[in-house]
């Protein structure tokens, strides 16, 4: 009895491991994310992935940074009910079809024509890319969740201020917030992106508090505009 | 970056609010607006103001200044300025907070937005009456500062805030779209410029322009990357190219006309130079501006109002000094059908006043409102980029034509691509028009630049663009922004068709109780004068 019992035990678990390694495997008809690098931009892609982030939701669209074990997908502008959107908390697995596009650099899924909740979960850890920057291997990891650790504040314009209200100044409390950070002598322009952390987040209020010559580490999604822009989502100063 | 591209999801978000709010049209609105006799100044009044700017650090300082400057003169006034970057997302707040009854006192805006707003009831002012006021009106005699008479706005801008038989705004910069042109690849493939750009003459040197050595690299930039010809607004495009051809819009009064067959022609001929990667569209490409300034794109079409943003020596670059390419821009009108009669649409931020239940409110808003005209304001704005001034008392002042005739003295304040753009719209207003306006015209906007959007979307997706394609677009597009349903606009009257049987039942039983009631009536009022009569 006790080696039928534990045999069904070990069978139950078997099972149960099999059934989990299952969410990672993609479905028929679905591109790994290798397959999705190699399509043609304005091509139709399929992919399963995990939401990592919710960007906005508008008039029944969402924008969203989404993530698998291989790499990430922006959405942009996905048709969803208001109700789809609240269960698209953070780790939660869709599958999506839409088109394959680019917009100044940032390499997006666009017009999407359909996407589904699945089960399955996964909250990728954020990959450290501080010894990336300024490297062509950097735009390898666009929109993934990354980390750059050990930077230094840097003036955001001539009047030695540490961020800026949108990229000239030209906004007020709310609108984007841009500030410059620096290192090995090469100095890069993060953003935070209001409608993915407005000002009531911590991570606006961190970088309002920001001072030149701060060292921090930062974590965010790797949004492409003309060149690296990453979206902030967490920042410490050291 | 620059916030143009959220500004399309507000927008879509705006236009979806539009049936919400003509649901609210049943409500009680305020009262119409009275000019009071004199205006309080022993009063303290807060007066907001929503405005926009071109993601632009001066033109907030110039609102900055302005209500500074404004305060000082009417120190009872107090001004709370509230920056945007983008129409849509003002239009979207405004919709949404006629609902509240929080509406800001002034605001900047267009006037296809603004004949959704007077969808409530004495939501927005009309100021012919404030213009006229011998106190307060435009030069009135109690205004404490140098402000235009009336017959100094310029006319036709004045008259693009004139519908519904009101004049529900006032015109507070004006431009118009002009064609920033790489003219050192234009001379390189062989082609002269002319003064006026046809738009056989773009497609010609666009596709000329596309020839691949053997590794790829378009012979007139070297480079891998080149889309000859980009528009940034696809819905003025096919507003001026119906314009231009004399085909149907829209009537004034609101009927859907743009579903043509030269719509149709246009889209083909589109088509065919999407196919070629010769022309694209901001929605599906990115600016024009950045594509113009790497040397990857020789026709770049965008408002005389960003022509800050274009050329290698433009005071403001979105990319980075290592992709900038050295060329000679030129300025001009965008591509014509018939170059002896150009056509250009007229464009630009216009102001109106939102009703208020104070009237002394709405007359401190109406006072800024016209501080706004004034030659300090309107010359410094315009200065900022490729804008007119909207009065003939700024534009013909010696400062301006002072700042109009220094065109390249530096690449800031007299950028000459800047100076150039300005110029194009002076000496072509008479050459500029606007579509009609009426509750459902911004709707009907943004179906005009989704036709060419789908279509050159359509194309690089190797769809097929067929008569058949071309009908169903017609149809989604329709659908889409609602342009199949009745607009309730003012000036028409719509067949609603029978009544519903529940309906007549209700009026048939109303009309009986009525009879009842006035046989009842008549014959009590037959037996008191019987009665009556009877007495005397």
């Amino acid at each position: 009895m006790k080696k039928l019992f534990a045999l069904s035990l070990a069978l139950m678990l078997t099972l149960s491991l099999a059934a989990c390694g299952d969410s990672d495997k993609k479905s028929e008809g679905v591109m790994t994310h290798a397959e999705y690098v190699a399509a043609e931009l304005n091509s139709q892609v399929t992919v399963e992935t995990y939401v990592q982030a919710k960007q906005s939701w508008w008039e029944n669209q969402a924008t969203l940074y989404t993530q698998d074990k291989e790499g990430a997908y922006f959405i942009y502008n996905m048709p969803c009910t208001e109700e789809e959107y609240a269960k698209l908390v953070p780790g939660t697995k869709i599958k999506v079809t839409g088109y394959k596009a680019e917009w100044s650099g940032e390499v997006e899924i666009i017009d999407v024509e359909s996407f589904e909740i699945q089960s399955g979960s996964y909250i990728a850890e954020a990959f450290d890319a501080t010894s990336l920057l300024g490297t062509d291997d950097l735009i390898k990891h666009q929109n993934e969740f990354v980390s750059f650790k050990g930077m230094t504040v840097e003036a955001a314009d001539d009047s030695g201020a540490a961020f800026l209200y949108n990229w000239d100044g030209s906004g007020e409390d709310g609108s984007d917030l841009y500030f410059n950070v620096s290192l090995n002598g090469q100095t890069y322009s993060f953003v935070v992106e209001s409608y993915l952390c407005d000002n009531t987040t911590e991570v606006y209020a961190a970088v309002k508090n920001l001072k030149v010559g701060d060292v921090v580490d930062m974590e965010g999604f790797l949004y492409w505009y003309n060149g690296a822009n990453p979206h902030i989502t967490s920042i410490t100063v050291k | 970056m620059r916030p143009m591209r959220k500004a399309i999801t507000l927008l879509l978000l705006a236009a979806g609010c539009l049936l919400s709010l003509a649901g609210c049209h049943g409500s009680r609105g305020l009262d119409a607006f009275a000019i009071p006799e004199a205006f309080d100044t022993t009063r303290e009044y807060q007066i907001t103001f929503w405005a926009k700017n071109d993601t632009n650090k001066a033109q907030t300082d110039i609102y900055k200044k302005a209500i500074a400057d404004f305060e000082s003169l009417y120190p009872n006034i107090t001004v709370n300025l509230r920056l945007y970057t983008d129409y849509g997302r003002i239009y979207n707040d405004v919709i949404t907070n006629i609902a509240t009854g929080t509406t800001p006192n002034v605001c900047i805006t267009y006037p296809d937005h603004i004949a959704t707003y007077l969808t409530g009831i004495n939501t927005v002012v009309p100021l012919e009456g404030l213009f006229a006021d011998e106190k307060y009106g435009l030069g009135g005699s109690d205004v404490r500062f140098d402000g235009p008479a009336r017959e100094e706005i310029i006319p036709q801008f004045l008259e693009e805030c004139a519908f519904q038989e009101h004049y529900y705004a006032l015109p507070f910069m004006r431009s118009t779209e002009a064609c920033y042109i790489n003219k050192t690849y234009v001379e390189k493939l062989g082609y002269s410029l002319p003064e006026v750009l046809t738009w056989d003459f773009v497609w010609e040197v666009s596709e000329a322009a596309m020839e691949q050595d053997s590794q790829g690299n378009y012979l007139v930039n070297g480079q891998q990357v080149l889309i000859p010809f980009i528009y940034k607004s696809t819905d003025n495009m096919m507003i001026q190219l119906l314009r231009q051809q004399n085909a149907g819009y829209s009537t004034d009064a609101g009927e859907i006309l743009i579903f043509n067959d030269t719509a149709a022609a246009l889209l083909y001929t589109i088509a065919e130079h999407a196919e070629t990667g010769a022309f694209s569209t901001f929605k599906i490409s990115s600016y024009p501006a950045n594509f113009l300034n790497a040397g990857q794109c020789i026709f770049a079409v965008d408002s005389t109002a960003g022509a800050t943003w274009m050329g290698t020596h433009a005071p403001l670059l979105d990319i980075s000094a290592e992709a900038l390419v050295e060329f000679e821009t030129e300025v001009r009108p965008v591509p014509q059908t018939d170059p002896e009669n150009p056509v250009m649409i007229s464009q630009g931020p216009s102001v109106c006043i939102f009703n208020k239940a104070d009237p002394q409110e709405v007359l401190a808003s109406w006072l800024f409102t016209q501080y706004l005209l004034t030659n300090d304001v309107q010359i410094a704005y315009a200065e900022t980029e490729g804008y007119v001034p909207v009065t003939s008392k700024a534009q013909d002042s010696a400062e301006y034509q002072d700042y109009l005739s220094r065109g390249g003295e530096d690449n800031q304040l007299h950028y000459d691509v800047k100076l150039k753009a300005s110029r194009l719209l002076l000496e072509h207003t008479d050459h500029t028009f606007v579509t009609p306006v009426f509750n459902g015209s911004a709707s009907l906007r943004d179906a005009a630049g989704q036709l060419i959007e789908n279509v050159t979307k359509s194309v690089r997706r190797k769809e097929t663009i067929d008569d058949a394609y071309l009908e169903n677009l017609f149809h989604d597009v329709s659908a889409l922004y609602r342009l199949d349903q009745n607009r309730g606009g003012a000036m028409e009257r719509a067949d609603l068709g029978k009544l519903p049987r529940t309906a007549v039942l209700l009026l048939a039983a109303l009309g009986v109780t009525w009879a009842v009631i006035i046989l009842y009536v008549g014959l009590e009022t037959l037996k008191t004068r019987k009665t009556r009569h009877n007495t005397h």
